[in-house]
């Protein structure tokens, strides 16, 4: 109960096996992601088509990442998933299990143990290595579509590199706000080429893309795309020259364990209006508190009540 | 003189097809000259076809037979034939060349009288500044009040009309100028006042060419009468 | 226009001819306009002009016959060779298309001040001050008052919304604008100030302009020249006033004599 941190072991030879092909889609369909991603990495930011599969699960719960994460997977990997920074929500829990049962590979809510980490609106705190691969679930990949909903025009402009349509819905954000008011789903040029919608990422998470040492995958099962940055590309935030990209700042550190320039979630502690400010990536919150790092607020009944519910939800 | 304007064997009719292909004639062998500093008037009872000239000179009728040169050019030494010229040539003579002082006030919706006046001068090159000084003069000689300047001219009477059109013909340093009756329905002192314009024109070597019912003007400022009668077709 | 003589023409259509299976769009369309030009097209409904402005437009490829433009740097290009990039460069820089419906040429999801720097940040404006200044300046000159600029065009009357459509198109200062029936579905008065407003840009700005209209009182006030078509065939072209004046064809005597005098 101290930490959550915790490693299913693989089990090849479990009798689910025999039911699923490896990872549930067949062959045949992974080598056809398998051919979109290496397109994907090839052209980065480039949304290449693939035929989606039907998953057993809704679209909107991450069928796009769960292909990819599919058609790469191997039995020597060890597989995170993160929901909004979380190991133990519904999505992450419910993902996670599924390979667990139908791949059998080891899983982890460990960031460094992963060798595949898929997320749904966040990026690890930790910095990625180069032997990772992070896959992340997208709903809407094509990040014109706000202004242009045609896809034969959206892609024209991709290809002819028309561009000056994002720039008019970041000018329509200052006009209304005095700012650039997109906080998530921030759009970016890729390698000063294709213009992308990084998924419903924090803004905050933005600069993480850039010169990332690990793969990144998108995958988006509803819209039938896959894309993807190779590690080491230069991904730009889209700005104008008076009004420069800036990050999400936080006022204070994280009330549980302390740490500084990370994502926070608000956390609403009881109905008198007490809450508390933590580290929306759990795993990297629990390993800083082992570290011996404590936020203003972690010895707070409420807040130590925060983490060992979360602890108990895990045992389920 | 130089001689700024000639007509040569020019000839016009019209065909109407809404009336079976009736052919109207209208004039024939029209042979005329004008030289700059002078005014020719047109004579001839009305439907002579004195106003087909002057719009065939102007480029609004198009001219079936003939030539009509006209010497453009800063001291007029190109000459041109207008029943053969183009569209943008034809826009360029009356740019530069040719003005019309016509009767009627072709009213441009929300545009003031200053402005209307102002404007071909402006289109000729002067400022806008020069222009609008210019104009004004000419609409207190023409006695269209200062309190009408700025409003657009679709209100006035028409007698204001009249004035802020001629206002608008006269104030351009065109070598030729085409004077379709400007003076019909003005009062005496107008009339004077335009007397004045015409005999300025003259002085500063302007080519004129007229059509004016009023007596008592022609005599004034013609220096030749020219009978269209003569250039009916003999039926 | 005095030193209009000088110039080439900035567009050069020759024998333009667009069938739709065997029914004719427009036939052997022949004719240049220069810098500075206005050109009405004027017909009946059906009679071909709006075919040959998407032909001119480059919105639809003739069928045979040839349009060349006079480029920036001078040379003539083949509308019809230009890559698709090179295409879509030049209508939203050196050209402007100003629709009947202003729906058609706006985006009606982002403000006024975001649909007139849409062409600014298309071609490279990356300064959000600047783009606002040169947006407020553009609503100025269309008469819409600078504290609408963060407003959505749905807010606004469908005389203003057509004048931020002209605005939106010529904040790049295009060379030649087409314009389908600019004042179409516009009361008179608000049809009247458009008009003007369009007269006087015109000449300030030196536009060329290709302008459909089946309004002859609307060609007479904007345009140089005058283009009649009936039937997908040009059947007279001159002067504006000459052929309105003094009209030849069957067809145009009696597309003259129609007008209501006022």
């Amino acid at each position: 109960m101290t930490s959550s941190v915790r490693t299913v072991e693989a089990a090849p030879d479990q009798s689910t096996e025999s039911q699923y092909n490896f990872a549930y889609l067949d062959e045949q369909t992974k080598r056809m992601i398998r051919r979109a991603i290496l397109k994907g990495i090839a052209i980065p930011g480039y949304q290449v088509p693939f035929a989606s599969r039907e998953m057993p699960m809704p679209y909107g719960w991450g069928t796009g990442g769960v292909q990819v994460t599919a058609a790469i997977l191997g039995q020597e990997d060890t597989l995170k998933v993160i929901d909004q920074g979380s190991d133990d929500t519904t999505n992450a829990v419910s993902i996670r299990s599924f390979f667990e049962k139908t791949a059998g590979v080891k899983t982890t809510t460990a960031t460094a143990d992963a060798s595949i980490i898929q997320t749904r609106h966040r990026i690890p705190e930790a910095s990625l290595r180069e032997d990772q691969i992070i896959v992340f679930q997208v709903p809407i990949p094509e990040p014109l579509r706000f202004l242009e909903p045609r896809e034969t025009e959206t892609r024209t402009m991709h290809a002819l590199k028309e561009y000056g349509l994002m720039h008019v819905k970041l000018y329509e954000d200052i006009a209304r706000n005095g700012r650039i008011a997109t906080t998530y789903a921030y759009p970016v040029e890729v390698n000063d080429r294709y213009v992308m919608d990084p998924s419903p990422t924090p803004k905050f998470d933005n600069p993480k893309i850039d010169e990332m040492a690990a793969l990144q995958l998108y995958g988006a099962g509803r819209e039938k795309r896959i894309y993807a940055i190779p590690p080491f590309t230069k991904v730009k935030s889209l700005d104008f020259d008076d009004h420069p990209f800036e990050v999400q700042k936080f006022e204070r550190p994280c009330g549980l364990c302390g740490a500084a320039n990370v994502y926070l979630d608000e956390v609403i502690l009881d109905d008198k209006g007490g809450r508390m400010f933590v580290c929306s990536d759990t795993d990297y919150c629990e390993e800083r508190r082992e570290a011996g790092h404590l936020g203003d607020m972690a010895a707070d009944p409420a807040a130590v009540s925060l983490t060992t519910s979360t602890a108990g939800q895990d045992a389920s | 003189m130089t001689k700024r304007l000639s007509l040569k064997s020019v000839g016009k009719s019209f065909q109407m097809h809404l009336q079976g292909g009736l052919t109207l004639p209208v004039v024939t062998n029209v042979e005329l000259e004008v030289f700059s500093g002078e005014c020719v008037v047109l004579g001839g009872p009305s439907g002579a076809g004195k106003s087909s000239i002057l719009k065939m000179i102007y480029g609004n009728y198009r001219c079936d037979e003939g030539q009509i040169l006209i010497a453009t050019g800063e001291n007029g030494e190109t000459v041109l034939d207008i029943a053969k010229a183009e569209p943008r040539r034809m826009l360029s003579l009356r740019s530069n060349t040719i003005g019309y002082v016509s009767q009627f006030l072709r009213v441009i919706p929300r545009v003031s009288a200053e402005d209307v006046v102002a404007e071909p001068l402006i289109a000729q090159g002067a400022d806008e500044k020069t222009a609008v000084n210019k104009a004004r003069d000419l609409l207190t000689r023409l006695n269209v009040p200062n309190r009408l300047w700025t409003l657009p001219p679709a209100t006035f009477s028409g007698g204001e009309q009249q004035r802020v059109n001629i206002a608008r013909g006269f104030i351009t340093n065109y070598p030729m100028l085409l004077l379709d009756e400007p003076t019909a329905s003005l009062d005496a002192a107008n009339r004077a006042v335009v007397v004045e314009l015409v005999e300025e024109k003259k002085a500063s070597g302007v080519a004129m060419l007229g059509i004016l019912h009023d007596l008592d003007v022609r005599e004034r400022i013609a220096d030749r009468i020219v009978d269209v009668t003569n250039f009916k077709q003999a039926a | 226009m005095s030193d209009m003589m000088n110039d080439e023409p900035l567009l050069r259509v020759s024998e333009i001819t667009k069938l739709y299976g065997n029914r004719i769009g427009c036939q052997n369309v022949d004719f240049e306009l220069w810098p500075g030009e206005v050109l009405a097209v004027v017909g009946e409904s059906g009679s071909g002009k709006s075919t040959l402005l998407n032909c001119l437009s480059t919105r639809l490829e003739p069928t045979s016959g040839m349009i060349e433009y006079r480029m920036r740097d001078g040379v003539f290009r083949n509308l019809y060779k230009l890559t698709e990039a090179e295409r879509r460069l030049l209508m939203r820089t050196d050209w402007g298309f100003v629709h009947q419906n202003p729906a058609d040429g706006l985006r009606l999801a982002v403000s006024a001040g975001a649909n007139v720097g849409e062409r600014l940040m298309a071609v490279g404006q990356r300064h959000y001050g600047q783009i606002r200044d040169t947006a407020t300046d553009w609503l100025e000159r269309v008469e819409i008052a600078a504290d609408r600029i963060d407003d959505n065009p749905r807010a606004f009357s469908g005389g203003m919304r057509q004048r931020l459509q002209i605005a939106r198109n010529l904040v790049t200062h295009p060379r030649l604008i087409f314009m389908d029936e600019p004042t179409g579905g516009l009361d008179v008065s608000v049809q009247a100030r458009l008009l003007d407003m369009l007269r006087r840009l015109v000449a300030d700005l030196g536009l060329a302009v290709i302008i459909v209209t089946h309004d002859l009182a609307v060609a007479r006030l904007l345009s140089h020249r005058i283009v009649v078509m009936r039937h997908g065939n040009v059947i007279e072209t001159g002067l504006t006033d000459q052929v309105l004046d003094d009209p030849r064809e069957p067809y145009t005597q009696l597309l003259v004599s129609s007008i209501l005098q006022v």
